[in-house]
C-alpha cells in the first residue's frame, strides 16, 4: 500500500508545531536555534511532499536553496552566540535584556 | 524473493566477511610490517611469524576490565563506540566488486546499493563519523579527551572538503555519481590516476587525515594527549574504535582504488564478458589493490613524524583545498576541450 | 514496505523532535536533532528526492549540526535550570498556539486533495540529470545568488566571532600568527 502524501504533510505540520512551541518556550539560546532548524526542516518536508504530489521538481530545487540558507543562518547565528557569550557569559535569552523596558 | 534481493544479501555477506577478516590481518601487518621497517623483530612468540597475535589481541580486548569514568555522561559514553562503527561499516555499499553480470535475465550490478547517488551516499555516511569523535571526547569528562576530540573533529571536517572536491573532479568527465560507471569510464580510457594525479595526491593526503593516521594523528598521539578522544575507553569499547579505524581505512582505500586505479579492472583482460568468473577475478584484483593501498598506509605511518596541529590545519585549508580546486578547474577545462 | 519505512522513520522523527525541544541538556538536544534530520532525509528518499535526501544528511547533519555541537561544547553550556516563574503564561500560550496551528493545518490537509493516491515514482522524476537540468536552467540566478549569500555568511561569521581588539587572547593569537612560520628559530 502506498503512503498518501497527506500523511507526510501532517508529519511536517506536527514537526513545525513542535518547533514553534520549542522556540517560544525555551530560554537557552541554542535550543531556540535548534527549534528553528526543526521548523526549517519541516518546511523542507512540506516542499518535497508537494513536489511529489504535483509531479513538479521545483519543490526539490527550492529545498536545496533552503538548505543553503539554513547553513548560512546557522553560521552567522552561532557566531553571534559566541560573541554574546564573550560579553555576557550567558546564552539565557531571559538575561540578555539590556534593551528591554 | 527476487533475484535482486538474493544477490544483494550475497553481496552484503561477502563484503562484511571480507571487511571483518581484513581487520585482524591489518593488526598483524601493522605490527609486523612496522617492526620490519624499524629493523626489529616485532611480535614473534605466538604462532609462526607471530600470526596468532591478532587472536591474542582479541582475547585481551574481551577479557579486560570494563571501566566507566565516574562523572561521565553515561548514555553518551556508551553511545560513542557504537556510533564509530556505523559509518565505517555502512559506507562500503557503493563500491562495485566486479562487472555487472546477468543472472536469470536480470542485470545485477555488483554493488550492495546501486543507487543513483552512489559516491554522495558514501560521503554522507562518512560525514557521520565526526559524531563519535565529538561525543567520545565530551562524554569522558576528561580535559585531554575533550581537547583531543575537538582537534580530531575539526581536522576531520576540514579535510572532508578537499576529499569531496577531488571526488567531484573524478565524477565530472564520467557524468554520473555511480561508481560502476566510473570504473567503466576508466576501462574505456586510462586509469584516472594519470590525468588527475593532483587529485589523487589530494585524495590520498585527505584520506590519511580523515582516518586520523600518521602523519595526521596528533589528536590521538600518545606523547601529546595520552590517547586523545578514546583515553577513557578500555576493553571492547576501545576495540570498537580500533576496528572502526581499520574499517574506515579499508573502505577509503577501496574508494581511492575505484576512483583512481580502475577498481576491479585488470588491464588487458575483458572481465565483463566472463560472467561469475569475471566477478570473482575482479573481486580478487580489487582486494589486491586495496591491500597494496593498506600497506602504503602502514608504510607511511612508520616512516614520517607527525604534524603539529596548526601545521595540520594550515595544510588542510591553505594547501589541499586550493590544490583540489585547481584540479577541478583543470579537469573541467579538459572535459570541455574533449581530452577527458 | 514503504509503509513500514514511513512509520518507523516518522515515529523516530516526531519522538526526537520532542526530545529536542524538551530536554534540559543542550548536547542531548543537538544529538536528537541529528536523529530528526536523518529520519527526514530518509523520508525525502521515500518521496522521490534522492539527491536532496542524501544532501540533507551530508550538509545538514554532517556539517551544520556539528557546528552547533562545537559551539555547545566550546561554551560549555550547562543544563538549563528550572525557570523562575514569570514565563508560565507565555509557555501555556505557546503550546496552545502550536496545537491550534496543528489542528488547523490538519483539518486543511484532510480536506484538501492531498489524500488522493499518487502514481508510482517515475524514473524521469527521480533522475539526477533532470534535477540538475532544472537547477542550472530555470534556477541559475538563485543558484549564483546563494553562492554569494554563503560568501557573505562566511565573512560575517568570521567578523562576529573574532576576538575583540586589545584583549589578552587576541595578543596571543597575533604572537602565534607572527612567529608561527618562524617558530623554529626560537629553538635554535
Amino acid at each position: 500500500m502506498s503512503v498518501p502524501v497527506s500523511w507526510y504533510l501532517m508529519l511536517a505540520a506536527a514537526m513545525f508545531a513542535i518547533g514553534t512551541a520549542g522556540a517560544l518556550t525555551r530560554r537557552n539560546g541554542i535550543t531556540i536555534f535548534l527549534s528553528i532548524e526543526l521548523m526549517l526542516n519541516s518546511v523542507n518536508l512540506t516542499l518535497i511532499s508537494y513536489s511529489r504530489l504535483l509531479d513538479d521538481r521545483t519543490g526539490q530545487v527550492i529545498v536545496l536553496f533552503v538548505l543553503a540558507v539554513a547553513a548560512a543562518e546557522a553560521a552567522v547565528g552561532l557566531a553571534l552566540f559566541i560573541a554574546l557569550y564573550r560579553h555576557r557569559r550567558t546564552i539565557d535569552v531571559d538575561r540578555v535584556n539590556l534593551m528591554r523596558w | 524473493m527476487s533475484v535482486q534481493t538474493i544477490a544483494m544479501l550475497v553481496k552484503l555477506g561477502a563484503f562484511l566477511i571480507v571487511l571483518l577478516t581484513i581487520i585482524p590481518v591489518m593488526v598483524w601487518v601493522e605490527r609486523r610490517g612496522g617492526a620490519m621497517m624499524q629493523d626489529r623483530p616485532g611480535p614473534n612468540r605466538l604462532g609462526p611469524f607471530g600470526l596468532l597475535q591478532p587472536l591474542a589481541d582479541a582475547g585481551k580486548f574481551i577479557f579486560k576490565e570494563d571501566i566507566t569514568p565516574s562523572e561521565s555522561d553515561r548514555l553518551l559514553y556508551l553511545l560513542a563506540p557504537v556510533l564509530a562503527l556505523i559509518p565505517a561499516f555502512s559506507t562500503f555499499v557503493v563500491i562495485p566488486l566486479g562487472p555487472t553480470i546477468e543472472i536469470a535475465g536480470v542485470q545485477v550490478p555488483m554493488m550492495v546499493a546501486p543507487a543513483e547517488t552512489g559516491v554522495l551516499l558514501f560521503l554522507a555516511l562518512a560525514s557521520l563519523g565526526v559524531y563519535s569523535l565529538v561525543i567520545a571526547g565530551y562524554a569522558s569528562n576528561n580535559k585531554y579527551s575533550l581537547l583531543g576530540s575537538i582537534r580530531a573533529s575539526a581536522q576531520m571536517i576540514s579535510y572532508e572538503l578537499a576529499l569531496t572536491l577531488s571526488v567531484v573532479a573524478v565524477l565530472l568527465p564520467v557524468g554520473s555519481f555511480r561508481l560502476d560507471r566510473v570504473v567503466e569510464y576508466q576501462i574505456d580510457g586510462v586509469w584516472n590516476i594519470i590525468p588527475q594525479i593532483i587529485g589523487f595526491v589530494v585524495f590520498l593526503i585527505a584520506a590519511f587525515a580523515e582516518t586520523n593516521r600518521l602523519p595526521f594523528d596528533l589528536p590521538e598521539a600518545e606523547s601529546e594527549l595520552v590517547a586523545g578522544y578514546h583515553t577513557e575507553y578500555s576493553a571492547m569499547r576501545f576495540a570498537c574504535f580500533f576496528m572502526a579505524e581499520y574499517a574506515a581505512m579499508t573502505v577509503l582505500s577501496a574508494l581511492a582504488v575505484t576512483l583512481y586505479l580502475g577498481g576491479w579492472h585488470l588491464p588487458g583482460v575483458d572481465l565483463a564478458s566472463m560472467g561469475i568468473l569475471g566477478v570473482v577475478i575482479g573481486a580478487a584484483v580489487l582486494l589486491a589493490k586495496v591491500g597494496a593501498f593498506l600497506f602504503f598506509f602502514v608504510w607511511v605511518r612508520w616512516s614520517f613524524p607527525r604534524f603539529r596541529y596548526d601545521q595540520l590545519m594550515a595544510i588542510g585549508w591553505k594547501g589541499l583545498l586550493p590544490l583540489a580546486i585547481i584540479n577541478l578547474i583543470w579537469v573541467a577545462a579538459a572535459s570541455l576541450a574533449g581530452w577527458l | 514496505m514503504e509503509l513500514a519505512i514511513f512509520l518507523i522513520f516518522s515515529a523516530l522523527a516526531v519522538v526526537s523532535a520532542l526530545v529536542v525541544v524538551t530536554h534540559r541538556d543542550p548536547v542531548k538536544s543537538t544529538l536528537s536533532l541529528v536523529v530528526t534530520l536523518f529520519s527526514t532525509g530518509v523520508l525525502f528518499l521515500l518521496l522521490g528526492a534522492p539527491f536532496v535526501g542524501v544532501l540533507q544528511v551530508l550538509v545538514y547533519t554532517g556539517a551544520i549540526v556539528v557546528l552547533f555541537l562545537f559551539v555547545v561544547m566550546l561554551l560549555n553550556l550547562q543544563r538549563e535550570a528550572r525557570s523562575e516563574g514569570g514565563g508560565r503564561l507565555q509557555r501555556v500560550f505557546a503550546i496552545a498556539g502550536a496545537l491550534a496551528f496543528l489542528a488547523t493545518s490538519g483539518v486543511a490537509i484532510w480536506r484538501s486533495a492531498a489524500g488522493t493516491a499518487v502514481g508510482a515514482l517515475q524514473q524521469d522524476f527521480v533522475s539526477l540529470t533532470a534535477f540538475a537540468t532544472e537547477l542550472f536552467d530555470r534556477f541559475l540566478l538563485p543558484f549564483e545568488i546563494i553562492g554569494l549569500l554563503l560568501l557573505v555568511a562566511v565573512i560575517a561569521a568570521y567578523v562576529l566571532a573574532r576576538r575583540p581588539e586589545g584583549s589578552v587572547a587576541a595578543a596571543i593569537d597575533e604572537h602565534h600568527a607572527g612567529s608561527g612560520a618562524g617558530g623554529s628559530e626560537v629553538t635554535r
